[in-house]
C-alpha cells in the first residue's frame, strides 16, 4: 500500500520576538515522522500546545517546515509549481474545532458552499446549486437552511456545514483538528457517526487531532502521541489494547476517569506541567515527570522513536 | 469520609426556578430543581451546555442579579433560609461557610495583584488574620494546595501561570476560610487530564481532610462515576434523575441519561474503529415541548408524554421524571 500523506522528520521552529531584538526559538514540531495510509484514521493526541495544530497546518501546506518535508500522494509539497500545488491543496481539507471562525459571517450556507465551486471554476449556476444542495444532504442538514447564515445554525449544524464545506471539493485527505471538542456528547456523537459514515463512503482519509482519548479511540486506526513537539508513540489499535506502551501514553490513559459503575480511578499522578517548547528538557523531554525515568541515561540521551513491534513504534530507553 | 444517609442535610434546595427578563420575554433556566447534600457527601450535578447547571449554583450562592433574574424556591443551608436571609448575613455565608470555585480561574482572579496578595487578602478576610501574618500564612496556604514554589511565587500574577497553577491559587483562597461546602463549577474544564488528574487528587484529599461536601458541576460523566457519591442530571432546567452514583451508571433509567451514558465514547481500543455510538437524535429544541421537555428527542415516548411527568420513586435514593416508570 503506498501512502497518500508522508512526514519526514518535519520540524517547524518559531523564532519570538524578545525585548533586544531576536528572541528564543519556540520548537512548536521538532522531528517528526509518520506516513498515512489511504482510507485511514490517524489520531493525534497530546495535551495543549505540543504542537497538533502546527503539524496539522504542516500536512496542509499552510505553514513552511523548518525542516524535513511533506509528501503528499508521491510529491512533495515544497518542490511542487505554484499551479500544482493549488490543485494538490484542493485534495486536502480542513474541519476546524470552531467552524463558526472560518465561515464568513456575511454569506449564507448556500453561498458559503458554493464558493469553492465558483473559485475552482467548476459547473455552472444550476449545476452549482444542486451540488450544494447534495452536500446539505450528504451531513445530515436540509435544503432549506442554504438561505441561512452561520449565526442562525446551533453548535452542531454549524460543523456539519463546516463538514460540508471541507467535502465540496471531494478531498482525499481531511485534516480534523478537534472537530468535536467544542461540543456536548449528545451532539459529539452525532458528528463522529457522520464522520465515519463519509469515511466509509468517500474512502476518505482522516488526520484527526484531539486532545480527547476517548474521541481518538472511537475513531483511530492507529494513534500518534505527541509531547513538546515530538513524537512519543505510533500504535495500532491492537497494540494500544493489549501492548505495553510508553510511559507517557500509559500515564495518559490511566488520567481519563471512566464513565462506569466501577471505581478503578487512581492514576499515578505525573509531577508538574508539561515542558515550554522554548525550554525542552534535554534528553528524553518526558523525564521530569516520567515515573520510570532512570538517570542519567533519560536526562541525557534523546530516546529515538524505534520500531519496537509490527504497527508500533516507540520513544522510550526501555520499551 | 463516611456519608450517613439519615444525617441532617447540609444543603436543602426545593423547587428552585430561575426566570430571566429578556428582550424577547422570559427564560426559563432552571424549572423547579429540588435536592439535598448531606455533610462531607459529593454530589454530581450533570447536563449538558446550558441545562442550568451554573444558575442553580449561582442561585444557591444568591449571586444572580435580580432583575434581570428572578429566583423562586426555598434554599435551606445548615436550617437558615439563604433566599430571606439579609444580604450582609449571605456575605458572611459566601465567605466563611460556602466557597466556590470556577472553570475560567482567570475571571475569579483579580489580574492586578499579585497571587500572594490574593490569597492574603482572603486569609484576612475569612481568618482575621494581621496583615504581615496574612502574608507570612500565605505561602503555606498555597504549599497546601499543592503549589509548587510558593513562597518565590507570591509575587506573581495571574496571567504569568498555568491554568492549572491558576485553579490551585483559586482552590487555596476558597478553602481559607475551612469551609463546610465547596461548589466547583467545572473547575477542571480548562485543564489537561493530567493535570486535571493533579486537581481531583487535591479535591479527595481535601474532602478527606476537611469534610467538606462538594456540589461538583460538570459534563464531564467520567469525572463524576469516578468522584461523586450520587449524581443529579439535568436537562433543560429540570431535574430528570438522581441516584448514587454506582446505582445511576448501573441502571440509568431516564432515557435521556440513558441516552447521554451510550453518546461518550467508551476509551477502548478493542473495538473497531468508527462504529457507530448510539445518539441522542436531534438537538436542544430553542422551545422545549409541553409536557416532558425531552419528549421531541425521546426515543420512548408516547401520548402520556404530553402531559407532565411525575417525580418518580423507583428505588431507595432513586428518583426519575418520566411516566415509563410510574
Ligand atoms: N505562529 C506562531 N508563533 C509562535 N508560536 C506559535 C505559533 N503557532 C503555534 N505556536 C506555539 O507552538 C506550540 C504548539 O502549538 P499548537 O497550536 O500546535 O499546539 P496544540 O497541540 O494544537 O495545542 P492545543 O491543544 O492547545 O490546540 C505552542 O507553544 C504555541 O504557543
Ligand atoms: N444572565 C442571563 N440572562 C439570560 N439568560 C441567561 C442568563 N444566564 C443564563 N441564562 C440562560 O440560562 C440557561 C442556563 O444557563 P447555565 O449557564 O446555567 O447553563 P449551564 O448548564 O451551566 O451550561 P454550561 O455547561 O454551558 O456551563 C441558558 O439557556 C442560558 O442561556
Ligand atoms: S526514556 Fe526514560 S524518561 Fe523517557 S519515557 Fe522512557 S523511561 Fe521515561
Ligand atoms: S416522559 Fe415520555 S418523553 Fe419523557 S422521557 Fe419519559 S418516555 Fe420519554
Ligand atoms: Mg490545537
Ligand atoms: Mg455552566
Amino acid at each position: 500500500m503506498s501512502e497518500l500523506l508522508e512526514a519526514q522528520d518535519l520540524s517547524c521552529y518559531f523564532r519570538l520576538a524578545g525585548a533586544w531584538g531576536k528572541g528564543p526559538v519556540l520548537k512548536a514540531v521538532d522531528g517528526v515522522s509518520f506516513a498515512l495510509n489511504p482510507g485511514e484514521t490517524l489520531g493525534l493526541v497530546g495535551e495543549s500546545g505540543c504542537g497538533k495544530s502546527t503539524l496539522g497546518r504542516l500536512a496542509l501546506a499552510l505553514l513552511p517546515p523548518t525542516r524535513g518535508r511533506i509528501i503528499f500522494a508521491g510529491e512533495d509539497l515544497a518542490r511542487v509549481s505554484h499551479k500544482h500545488l493549488k490543485e494538490l491543496r484542493r485534495q486536502i481539507q480542513i474541519i476546524f474545532q470552531d467552524p463558526y471562525s472560518s465561515l464568513n459571517p456575511r454569506m449564507t450556507a448556500g453561498q458559503i458552499l458554493e464558493e469553492p465551486f465558483v473559485i475552482h471554476n467548476l459547473g455552472r449556476r444550476p449545476e452549482r446549486r444542486a451540488w450544494v444542495e447534495e452536500l446539505l444532504t450528504e451531513v445530515g442538514l436540509t435544503a432549506d437552511v442554504a438561505d441561512r447564515y452561520p449565526h442562525e445554525f446551533i453548535g452542531g449544524q454549524r460543523q456539519r456545514l463546516g463538514i460540508a464545506r471541507a467535502l465540496a471539493l471531494k478531498p482525499r485527505l481531511i485534516v480534523a483538528d478537534e472537530p468535536v471538542s467544542a461540543l456536548d456528547v449528545s451532539i459529539q456523537a452525532q458528528i463522529l457517526n457522520l464522520l465515519a459514515e463519509l469515511q466509509q463512503r468517500h474512502g476518505l482519509t482522516y488526520l484527526f487531532i484531539s486532545h480527547d482519548l476517548g474521541v481518538i479511540s472511537q475513531i483511530s486506526n492507529r494513534v500518534a502521541v505527541m509531547y513538546v513537539g515530538r513524537l512519543m508513540e505510533m500504535a495500532s489499535r491492537e497494540v494500544l489494547a493489549a501492548g505495553r506502551l510508553h510511559p507517557y501514553t500509559e500515564a495518559l490513559l490511566a488520567a481519563v476517569p471512566r464513565p462506569t459503575p466501577e471505581r478503578t480511578y487512581n492514576p499515578p499522578i505525573l509531577k508538574g506541567e508539561p515542558p515550554s517548547p522554548v525550554n525542552v528538557p534535554p534528553g528524553c523531554p518526558f523525564h521530569p515527570r516520567c515515573p520510570e525515568a532512570q538517570f542519567p541515561l533519560c536526562r541525557e540521551s534523546v530516546p529515538a522513536l524505534r520500531e519496537t513491534a509490527p504497527d508500533h513504534r516507540v520513544a522510550c530507553h526501555f520499551r | 469520609m463516611a456519608i450517613k444517609p439519615d444525617a441532617a442535610p447540609l444543603l436543602e434546595v426545593r423547587d428552585l426556578t430561575v426566570n430571566f427578563d429578556v428582550a424577547r420575554g422570559k427564560v426559563r433556566a432552571v424549572a423547579g430543581v429540588s435536592f439535598d447534600l448531606a455533610p462531607g457527601e459529593t454530589l454530581g450535578l450533570v447536563g449538558e451546555s446550558g441545562c442550568g447547571k451554573t444558575v442553580t449554583a449561582l442561585s444557591i450562592l444568591r449571586l444572580l442579579q435580580t432583575p434581570p433574574a428572578e429566583v423562586t424556591g426555598v434554599i435551606r443551608f445548615q436550617g437558615e433560609d439563604l433566599t430571606t436571609c439579609p444580604e450582609a448575613r449571605m456575605r458572611q455565608i459566601r465567605g466563611d461557610r460556602i466557597a466556590m470555585v470556577f472553570q475560567e480561574p482567570m475571571t475569579a482572579l483579580n489580574p492586578v495583584l499579585t497571587i500572594g496578595e490574593q490569597v492574603a487578602e482572603a486569609l484576612r478576610l475569612h481568618r482575621g488574620m494581621s496583615h504581615p501574618e496574612a502574608w507570612r500564612e500565605a505561602a503555606a496556604a498555597l504549599t497546601r494546595v499543592g503549589f509548587p514554589d510558593a513562597s518565590h511565587r507570591l509575587g506573581q500574577y495571574p496571567h504569568q501561570l498555568s491554568g492549572g497553577l491558576r485553579q490551585r491559587a483559586l482552590m487555596a483562597m476558597a478553602l481559607a476560610c475551612d469551609p463546610d461546602l465547596l461548589i466547583a463549577d467545572e473547575p477542571t474544564t480548562a485543564l489537561d487530564v493530567t493535570i486535571q488528574a493533579q486537581i481531583l487528587a487535591l479535591l479527595a484529599r481535601l474532602k478527606a481532610e476537611l469534610g467538606l461536601a462538594v456540589l461538583f458541576i460538570t459534563h464531564n460523566l467520567g469525572i463524576v462515576a469516578q468522584t461523586a457519591d450520587r449524581v443529579a442530571v439535568m436537562y433543560a432546567g429540570l431535574m430528570v434523575e438522581v441516584a448514587s452514583t454506582e446505582e445511576l451508571f448501573r441502571h440509568p433509567n431516564h432515557p435521556y441519561t440513558v441516552g447521554l451514558l451510550n453518546s461518550v465514547p467508551r476509551l477502548d481500543f478493542s473495538h473497531p474503529p468508527g462504529e457507530i455510538l448510539s445518539a441522542i437524535a436531534g438537538h436542544l429544541p430553542a422551545e422545549p415541548p409541553s409536557g416532558c421537555l425531552f419528549r421531541d428527542r425521546c426515543p420512548l415516548a408516547h401520548g402520556r408524554c404530553r402531559e407532565e411527568p411525575p417525580w418518580v420513586e423507583v428505588g431507595p435514593g432513586h428518583q426519575v421524571r418520566c411516566w415509563n416508570y410510574v
